[in-house]
């Protein structure tokens, strides 16, 4: 659980930074928080040659908030974000899921985009970007190239990322105030991996719902889509029936591993039911 | 510190801060890892990834090309027989299953060592592990104790069995009261592999000196003197060539400092190159390497009459003690079968305690060890036992519990012996205990909301009884030793695990002295303080150290009594001594510093072969998300009565870490093999402790009405109480959640994934 040996470089620019990995040859890998990364490399399951540290790139971090929607710069923290209090009137779905992301000094660290690339399944920010439909900005060898989230991912810990291409910002799309939106997950402590967890929106438009978007952590190897929980509800009121049909077509629809930590009928059975309160809470969270 | 105006004997009972916490708190502390040498060579262990398998061989070529590699020990380099680590509590079978301290022929589990690497550093000694290759003909693992009893694989063939010793408990007639008895109860428990996790791992610093032919091992924990002596037979040594020191320890909860395969290693290597070597266990060897413990199942029967009186109880227990009988192996299948009656009055017991060697990691003890199973399953059958007779939960207990009258109550015989006497509980009254606990849980208000659904989470309440054994024997030794400037140096056998013995040896001592507390000062643990001492285990630092304390307090207050009569002249018998002055009866006197040149020192002991038993109870209050499974401890009592207490702030805090170690017991500990005898278990994020935010609601009561008579303090051990009622009450509690789905959990732990299972299966059922 030692650190195996290996190169470390800091940039003071993008261009130098991809001209570093593009040189590793596949074996330089970038670096920004270190929370999930180097604990990878601590149990030896990377050795890479080179680190490519971002934190001396400007303009890696900061919070854009426009009409156009929400822009996170790669190298924001969790703390950033739950400190930015236009952030939970913009778009307070983020926070409240955030919120759930390990601990506090693991928060204060991490980074959205060291998240999105190390594309665990049961991270937070992975299944955010899903379900909102973000774009992903990324600058590689090659140049810039903008990737649907729903591209990104491509198995556990596994993305479509060439080995230099870094993230540069996570941008999510316009947010209606009116919209509405519910997460839960639930871990063995808090701050532990989730055993699931579901993140939700939809629009609103005379009682019935739209646009539903439905999420979910920790049930399969990528964070994934509900498709069927999101058709149970679309154009519906979201009522008990509706609820009850989008608890058991999630749970219909999902094919998780078990664990040392549960089981996968269990899994399969606790997305339903936080789809279910998910749900609940966003239907009864007052309308703006 | 607080300062606390001194009158004398105000010590012992009072609320003290901890002295150690000073140290602690600045930072200050030295743990092993703090300590250096220069020109010291760092180890690292090649484990095995077979659970069971011959090995064809190890080749270390590769690694020694490495740099800053020194060194590769194998079992080759060991001539003749590979040392076997020696037990504590010897029997006549277990002879053939020591552990060899390096695997030589086969393997038997995953992470036994295989081979130790030394190099320049941590880093390059971890990166060269991958250098040694290592050639294993994998054999079928066993990881069950079924597969286990099934004798169709065995671990050792020379034996012809995986079972190296039965233990019976045995008391009365059980044939005849299992016939008369209204009411039978058989039902089948299980508890989890786990390990005991000091936050601080193990490591070792080892260094010989050739030119005097000492050894001395840095790094001792819990019983330094017998590890001490252990050492230097394994190294043909005599014993005072060896010095083990006792550094600040992060915790030890019974797995930490017994003799592992890495301390014969580590010294061997220290010997053989004549550098020091220098170890420190990483948390995934921890995990496969330390001891585990409380793989436990049984079948079992209470037997009752009509009113809830015991009459009964038998059946058989099996312990998975893992691949080799370690050094207290057999302590929690002994400790099982003679404590499962726990504070019951049960006249006719027979329980066979079956041993069981599997493929993986070998088992010792952890807090409370064998009581916490045996406590689980006896406490699960009486909540069972009382819904079928229809007697009140509360009753049922009542009726059975040991009274002042019955004590000194004897327990069962266990056979065969392993040096331990016949035992009895020594003082208390088991209700009064109760009694309390149901009152402080305010418990006629709690039982209101059994089985209701509040805020969606079902409600339940549990409450339980517990008897610790403490005080383990044979002696303890201490020296005291006036210094030139008037304070008194303490030198105990006793070893500091992180249980505040600094604060409590020094406590006793100044009570009996006379003295600030300010003036004692505290040495312990090292084996360069005396010539002979114990240590700390079986929660008997406090009894037997203290007493110690007591003996020596004593003999260099007699001398200072002689000494001060010849300063003054005067017959000794005239002089009163009180709070470090002597008077003679012509008003004359002379303080305790202005004799320090008369060099007084004394030796104390105290010997004791009977053990204590704190007692007690505890009351759970759960609440139960049906959805997500997850169960919530609303609130937690537990009561216990520990004879005498010497440090309320210390003992709250013993009773109330154990208890939170006890939910992690009950919900998310586990130690998770594969069917290939595999650890699956391999950071913290698979081993889930308790965090401090977790269990926000423990409440404790410590009291002291009945002293114990084995020693002169009228203390008993008290260390681990808290832990052991925890697995039962909470389960039951959880059962008595669920009652309306009939769920009765039987399997620990309590994970989410588990009582939703049961909640499911129940509603599958119906």
């Amino acid at each position: 659980m030692k650190l195996p040996s290996f190169d470390y470089q800091a940039p003071a620019s993008l261009a130098e930074a991809v001209a570093l990995l593009a040189a590793g040859d596949g074996s330089a890998r970038p670096i920004a928080g270190g929370q999930s990364f180097l604990p990878v490399m601590a149990f030896r399951l990377a050795e890479p040659s080179l680190l490519v540290d971002l934190r001396n790139i400007p303009d890696l971090s900061g919070i854009k908030i426009s009409d156009a929607g929400v822009r996170i710069g790669a190298m924001a923290r969790w703390r950033d974000l739950l400190d930015d209090v236009r952030l939970a009137e913009a778009m307070p779905l983020l926070p409240a899921a955030i919120d759930h992301v390990a601990h506090y000094q693991i928060r204060n660290r991490g980074t959205v985009g060291g998240s999105l690339a190390h594309a665990d399944p049961a991270a937070e920010m992975p299944t955010l970007a899903l379900t909102c439909e973000a774009q992903i900005d990324v600058v590689g060898a090659k140049g810039e190239r903008v990737l649907a989230a729903a591209d990104l991912f491509t198995g556990a810990l596994q993305t479509s990322l060439e080995p230099d291409e870094i993230i540069v910002a996570v941008r999510f799309p316009a947010w209606a105030k009116t919209k509405r939106w519910g997460f839960e997950e639930f871990s063995r402590r808090r701050g532990d991996f989730a055993l699931a967890g579901v993140a939700l929106c939809y629009d609103e438009t005379e009682g019935r719902a739209a646009n539903v978007r439905i999420g979910a952590i920790s049930v399969a190897d990528t964070p994934i889509r509900l498709k069927n929980a999101e058709a149970a509800l679309e154009g519906r009121a979201v009522d008990a029936a509706s609820i009850e049909a989008a608890m058991a077509a999630a749970s219909g629809e999902v094919d998780p591993a078990g664990d040392i930590h549960a089981s996968a009928r269990y899994r399969k059975a606790l997305v339903g039911t936080l789809l279910g309160r998910a749900l609940e809470s966003a239907a009864g969270r007052k309308a703006r | 510190m607080k300062t606390h105006a001194h009158t004398s004997n105000t010590y012992i009972g009072a609320h003290i801060e901890r002295v150690e916490d000073y140290r602690f708190l600045r930072g200050e502390g030295q743990y092993l890892d703090d300590v250096s040498r220069d020109g010291q060579w760092h180890a690292a262990f090649v484990r095995s990834s077979v659970a069971h398998g011959r090995i064809r061989s190890v080749d270390a070529s590769a690694a020694l090309a490495m740099p800053g590699v020194h060194a590769v020990i194998t079992a080759a380099d060991i001539e003749g027989d590979i040392p076997t680590i020696p037990f504590r509590r010897p029997n006549p079978t277990i002879g053939p299953y020591a552990q060899p301290v390096i695997a030589r022929d086969k393997v038997r589990y995953f992470g036994e060592p295989l081979a130790m690497v030394l190099a320049d550093t941590p880093e390059l000694a971890e990166d060269a592990l991958a250098g040694v290759m290592v050639d294993i003909e994998a054999l079928p693992a066993i990881i069950d104790r079924e597969s286990a009893m099934a004798d169709k694989i065995l671990l050792f063939e020379q034996t012809g069995t995986n079972v190296p010793t039965m233990f019976n408990a045995d008391k009365g007639d059980v044939d005849a009261a299992f016939a008369s008895a209204d009411y039978v109860i058989r039902d089948q428990f299980a508890t989890q592999r786990q390990t005991a996790l000091p936050m601080e791992t193990r490591g070792l610093l080892a260094e010989w000196d050739a030119q005097t032919g000492r050894l001395s091992v840095s790094g001792a924990a819990k019983l330094p003197f017998f590890n001490r002596t252990t050492m230097a037979k394994m190294m043909n040594l005599p014993d005072e060539a060896v010095d083990y020191i006792e550094l600040d320890v992060g915790g030890g909860f019974g797995a930490r400092g017994e003799f592992y395969p890495e301390d014969f290693l580590v010294a061997f290597g220290a010997r053989k190159f004549g550098h020091p070597v220098k170890w420190i266990e990483d948390r995934r060897e921890h995990l496969m390497a330390i001891g585990h413990s409380r793989e436990a199942s049984c079948d079992v029967e209470l037997a009752f009459k009509k009113d809830g009186t015991l009459v009964g109880m038998r059946g058989a227990l099996y312990i998975n003690i893992g691949a080799y009988v370690r050094p207290n192996g057999m302590t929690p299948v002994r400790n099982a079968a003679q404590f499962m009656s726990g504070p019951y009055r049960i006249p006719a017991i027979h329980l066979d305690a079956y041993a069981c060697v599997t493929n993986k990691t070998p088992a010792g003890t952890y807090r409370g060890p064998g009581r916490y199973e045996g406590c689980f399953f006896i406490e699960r059958l009486m909540d069972q036992a009382a819904g079928a007779l229809g007697i009140d939960r509360l009753d049922i207990r009542r009726k059975n519990l040991l009274t002042h009258e019955e004590m000194p109550y004897p327990l069962a015989t266990v056979l065969p012996s392993d040096g331990r006497a016949d035992t009895q509980c020594d003082s208390g009254d088991h209700r009064v205990t109760f009694d309390t606990c149901v009152k402080e849980s305010n418990w006629a208000e709690k039982a209101k909301l059994q089985g209701k659904l509040i805020d969606g989470r079902y409600q339940g309440i549990a409450i339980g009884c517990f008897i610790e054994g403490g005080a383990s024997g044979p002696q303890e030794n201490v020296r005291m030793l006036l210094e030139a400037d008037g304070m008194v140096s303490l030198f105990a056998g006793s070893s500091a695990i992180g249980q505040g013995l600094e604060t409590i040896l020094a406590q006793i001592a100044a009570d009996s002295l006379e003295l600030p507390m300010e003036r004692i000062r505290v040495f312990h643990g090292s084996t360069t303080y005396l010539k002979m001492g114990w240590g700390s285990y079986g929660s008997r630092a406090t009894v037997m150290g203290g007493s110690a304390v007591l003996d020596a307090s004593k003999k260099l207050l007699d001398l200072f009594r002689a000494s001060a009569a010849k300063r003054l002249g005067v017959a000794p018998e005239t002089l009163t001594i009180a709070e470090g002055v002597a008077k003679a009866a012509d008003g004359r006197s002379v303080p305790l510093a202005e004799v320090a040149g008369d060099r007084l020192e004394v030796d104390g002991s105290f010997k004791n072969n009977t053990p204590t038993y704190t007692y007690g109870a505890a009351m759970a209050h759960v609440a139960v998300d049906p959805g997500t499974g997850h169960v919530d401890v609303v609130d937690y009592v537990v009561v216990d009565d520990v004879g005498r207490i010497i440090n309320s702030m210390t003992l709250h805090g013993q009773v109330m870490g154990a208890a939170v170690q006890g939910f992690g017991s009950v919900f998310s500990e586990e130690l998770v093999y594969n069917a290939e005898g595999q650890l699956l278990v391999g950071s913290l994020a698979d081993y889930l402790v308790p965090l401090a935010s977790d269990y926000p609601v423990v409440r404790c009561v410590s009291m002291e009405s009945f002293p114990s008579p084995t020693n002169p303090l009228g203390a008993k051990g008290a260390g681990e109480g808290g832990i052991i009622p925890v697995g039962g009450v909470v389960a039951n509690a959880v059962a008595n959640a669920l009652q309306d789905f009939g769920v009765q959990p039987k399997i620990l732990p309590l994970s989410p994934s588990r009582v939703w299972e049961l909640i499911d299966d129940a509603r599958l059922r119906a």
